[in-house]
């Protein structure tokens, strides 16, 4: 009976953590959003989808999530294989690589300021070896493309160690053999890499995938640092209604409309990468 | 704060401060719990007028109150009994750095300005050194909506919400793009212009005086305080009230008044001015060794509040918790017409919409230089 109960025991803690500060706010936030004073109603709605800026920000949102998500994948694929690979100092390199993952998104973003400020290093270093005249301003309105590229390198910066741990345990899981088997019948590292580690680590891509596709929709302060008002993106706008409008209805609206976004992008990377049952670990 | 003011109060006084939002949330569980801790509350004007009157003591019995009619009637709240007591004030001027001196336009007067002065002012620096020099607080935590709302709109239209979308307000519109045009593009990242007149990325620029503040007491000789400029309506110009409450759940109310009288005593206001820039509200006699912000800033209000062609603004009044909306209004029109460059004539007719149902929905009447309406404030 102890043997049988334990693993519910276990995880109780958990799961009552969940629900008072996950599910029950939830409720709460859902019952602001479809509420305004009086019965149901989807005004809250209405109103931050009939405002001007919600498309800007809802396709900068996704755009940035477009741009900045593949190029995270790529690259911890790529960090992680050669991790693995390593025989001496590999820890050391680990560790480095994911400094980033031990700095909040805010200091990230005030970081990457002071590169691009008017003031800031770049300006400083381009003007070190001659190269302009004057500092150039690189964060502002007119300058659109170079906003996105500094949030998105931020992004990338930040962010892209959280993949890449997720996916060096993945590799750590696939076993030895298969390469053993694979460089037998001659296959090339390039051959390897295709047939036997992307399959095998379906599971781990997955997770890595859904992780950060949500932060990629909850970006917030790196943004907020480096472009301002420029760059509106969801959570911002969320921010906007709940501490300058004081329209807690509308706030809870907007991070519903980021809970489904979340939630439609999780069963795309769900169903896209599932794993055939006979083939679960 | 701690040490300055409230260490002459002879009960204890736990002074916390606090961002706007996060003081709005924390008042607003406890009088929904129906118990506090916090005794007194410190706010702008707009933030006490965003809470419901009904969640604040009455304070008529306390006797005390500012030298200004029109504040003491604000700080009614639009019901008939006092409901926070003016505070300090503060304003919004212009400061230069004296280099910029020699670029004024033939014949300007620096204490008397008008738009097209200081646009011809900003185009001569701008072709003498090569660089937008104005600076203006369009960052995310700057005050760009109370230019739009209190120097702007009364110098050119003289209204605010009367005549929001009018002819006037369209060349009122022009202009500011024009003065644009020689404005630091980074101002979409400034909100404390301090900083940029410290650094002089930033020659001529606009802000509330406490965000001029630490300009003027690091450098007092480089920089010089003057009034806003003059349109064909006049000089628009808009003072900034705080105010001190008593919110209903107060724990202990006698402290907490005890407390409030004492800030508004003449030694208390001008240690306030000392420690925060904002000026008393009661009639004082201010010390002549005040920090120079508060003399540079100081002179300025006046020969602004005393020019001929004055035309003061009042804050806006009544709107309840919509302040944050209307505010809106006019931040969104900015960056439509001046970032995004949209027709003017259209953006305007598209916000009067929004604008006309805020001002419905929180039925505020005409505040000044609006002529007086019965009922809701009409945008024309």
């Amino acid at each position: 009976m102890h043997a049988r109960m334990l693993p519910y025991l276990l995880i109780l803690p958990v799961t009552l953590f969940l629900c008072v500060f996950f599910l029950y706010p939830f409720v709460l936030v859902s019952q602001q959003a479809f509420t305004t004073g009086g019965g149901f109603t989807l005004d809250n709605f209405r109103e931050v989808i009939g405002y001007w800026k919600f498309p800007i920000s809802l396709s900068n949102t996704l755009l940035l999530a477009a741009i900045v998500v593949p190029v995270q994948l790529a690259l911890s694929l790529l960090m992680a294989t050669m991790v693995s690979r390593m025989e001496k100092g590999r820890d050391l390199i680990l560790y480095i690589w994911t400094i980033p993952l031990g700095i909040s998104d805010l200091a990230a973003g005030i970081i990457w300021l002071a590169i691009f400020e008017q003031s800031g290093f770049l300006n400083s270093m381009l003007y070190g070896v001659g190269a302009i005249e004057t500092p150039i301003n690189f964060l502002s309105y007119q300058n659109p493309a170079i906003v996105f590229l500094a949030i998105a390198l931020a992004e990338i910066w930040r962010a892209t160690a959280i993949m890449l741990v997720i996916l060096v345990a993945g590799i750590g899981l696939i076993p030895k053999e298969y390469y053993e088997a694979a460089e037998v019948f001659g296959a090339s590292p390039w051959q390897r890499f295709r047939r036997i580690t992307l399959p095998l680590l379906r599971p781990s891509l997955q997770t890595a995938l859904i992780l950060r596709v949500i932060l990629a929709f909850e970006v917030f302060a790196v943004v907020a640092a480096l472009g301002g008002t420029l760059f509106p993106v969801l959570m911002g706008e969320t921010y906007a209604y709940q501490f300058d409008l004081l329209n807690s209805g509308a706030a809870a609206a907007m991070a519903l409309i980021i809970l489904a976004l979340s939630i439609a992008s999780t069963l795309v990377i769900l169903r896209v990468l599932r794993i055939p049952k006979g083939a679960r670990i | 704060m701690r040490e300055v003011v409230l260490d002459r109060h002879e009960g204890e006084v736990d002074y916390q401060p606090n961002e706007n939002g996060p003081w709005l949330t924390r008042l607003l569980a406890e009088l929904e719990a129906g118990s506090g801790t916090i005794g007194v509350l410190g706010g702008l004007h707009g933030e006490l007028a965003a809470l419901d009157p009904n969640d604040l003591t009455d304070l008529d019995d306390l006797g005390v109150g500012a030298a200004s009619g029109t504040f003491n009637d604000l700080s009614k709240l639009g019901t008939d009994h006092v409901q926070y007591i003016p505070w300090m004030q503060a304003s919004y001027v212009m400061a230069a750095n004296k280099e910029a001196l020699e670029y004024l336009p033939e014949g300007a007067d620096i204490d008397a300005l008008s738009y097209d002065e200081l646009i011809a002012w900003a185009a001569n620096v701008h072709e003498a050194t090569g660089q937008p020099k104005f600076g203006f607080p369009a960052g995310p935590k700057g005050l760009k909506h109370r230019f739009f709302q209190g120097y702007l709109y009364p110098s050119y239209t003289d209204g605010v919400v009367r005549t929001f979308a009018s002819d006037e307000a369209v060349t009122a519109w022009e202009k500011f793009r024009e003065l644009w045009e020689h404005t630091n593009p980074a101002s979409t990242n400034f909100s404390f212009l301090q900083e940029q007149l410290l650094s002089e990325d930033v020659w001529i620029a606009f802000d509330h005086t406490s965000r001029l503040a630490q300009a003027f007491n690091e450098r007092p000789d480089d920089f010089i305080a003057f009034p806003a400029p003059a349109g064909p309506a006049g000089r628009g110009f808009m003072p900034v009230l705080a105010g001190v409450a008593i919110p209903s759940t107060a724990p202990e109310v006698d402290a907490a008044k005890a407390l409030v009288t004492y800030l508004m005593e003449p030694e208390t206001q001008i240690a306030t001015l000392r420690a925060t820039n904002f000026f008393p509200v009661v009639d004082v006699e201010l010390p002549a060794d005040l920090p120079p912000s508060v003399q540079a800033a100081g002179g300025a209000i006046a020969k602004m509040s005393a020019a001929p062609d004055a035309n003061p603004g009042l804050l806006p009044a009544g709107l309840g918790d919509a302040g944050g909306d209307f505010n809106r209004v006019f931040v969104d029109t900015f960056e439509r017409i001046v970032l995004a460059r949209q027709d003017i004539r259209r953006v305007l007719d598209d916000q009067k919409r929004r604008l006309e149902a805020i001002m419905n929905e929180s039925g505020a009447s005409c505040w000044a230089p609006d002529a007086p309406s019965d009922g809701p404030c009409p945008v024309e």
